[in-house]
């Protein structure tokens, strides 16, 4: 017979294993802990400082499969000042990556739209990587509300 | 290559210098992976890998996507033009197909 706290101690094992989706994603969850691996990976293991970046996504949305998102960069984009390279992670996908921009002086101006997926309600993280080597980290957050997520 | 389903927007006029902004779209399911048939099988994955967008030959745009971009995938980004010339917008799938289209834009 298990006792209180043994009880309390598997339910939290059950819970840090991530609950299972409906049935249609298995174990393939990943967390927020593979987006910053990912985001370390993509990066170079760099120091992540804070600002510079907006990032514009609808605050809830019906549709995870189409979730609009413009990202942009507070740049002069000139010669010796510019954005590299935008990195996107998501937290709660079943596989973090979303996609990488790089940029150049040519640009002119540091602002990328796209459409993303998101099979639920999370955060995404983007980094932005400087000409000077610096990198810069911004955080987004969508709300979710469709059934199917972005799965379909 | 099949270049009916690439979309894209530029304007035909610019000024010298001007920072315009291009729009491409393609249509394609960008299959994810993380979806399974009724049998319990995955969708295999169909993704297109890379963009690229060309001004007179030179690079100016990359993109890398993976399964976390929507399916027909679209961008939107910004190039400053200084003379008149030719877009090209190319989309490598990751069985090594591509699609691609041309813009042509007037600098004045």
């Amino acid at each position: 017979m298990l006792n209180r706290r043994q009880l309390l101690i598997l339910c939290g094992a059950w819970a840090a294993t991530g609950f299972s989706f409906n049935g249609l994603i298995g174990s393939a969850q990943a967390g927020p802990r593979d987006a910053r691996k990912r985001l370390a990976e993509l990066t170079g293991g760099a120091e992540l400082k804070k600002g510079r970046i907006n990032i514009t996504l609808p605050k809830v949305t019906d549709q995870g499969r189409f979730v609009p998102m413009r990202i942009s960069v507070d740049s002069p984009m000139s010669e010796n000042d510019y954005v590299k390279a935008i990195h996107v992670v998501a937290e709660r996908n079943p596989t973090p990556e979303i996609a990488s921009f790089h940029l150049s002086p040519a640009n002119g101006k540091a602002q990328v739209s796209t459409r993303i997926r998101l099979l639920k309600t999370q955060v995404v993280v983007v980094a932005a990587e400087m000409s000077d080597g610096s990198v810069y980290l911004g955080k987004g957050r969508s709300k979710i509300t469709g059934g199917a997520g972005g799965c379909g | 290559m099949m270049n009916e389903q690439v979309h894209v927007k530029v304007p035909h006029t610019a000024k010298k210098g001007e920072v315009i902004r291009v729009m491409t779209k393609l249509n394609h399911p960008m299959e994810s992976g993380w979806r399974r048939r009724q049998n319990g099988e995955f969708v295999p994955k169909d993704l297109i890998g890379e963009f690229s967008c060309q001004f007179n030959g030179a690079e100016v745009f990359k993109a890398e996507f993976d399964s976390g971009t929507a399916g027909n995938p679209f961008l939107s980004f910004f190039v400053r033009v200084n003379q008149s010339g030719r877009f090209r917008f190319i989309w490598y799938g990751q069985n090594g197909e591509h699609y691609d289209k041309e813009a042509d834009i007037e600098v004045s």
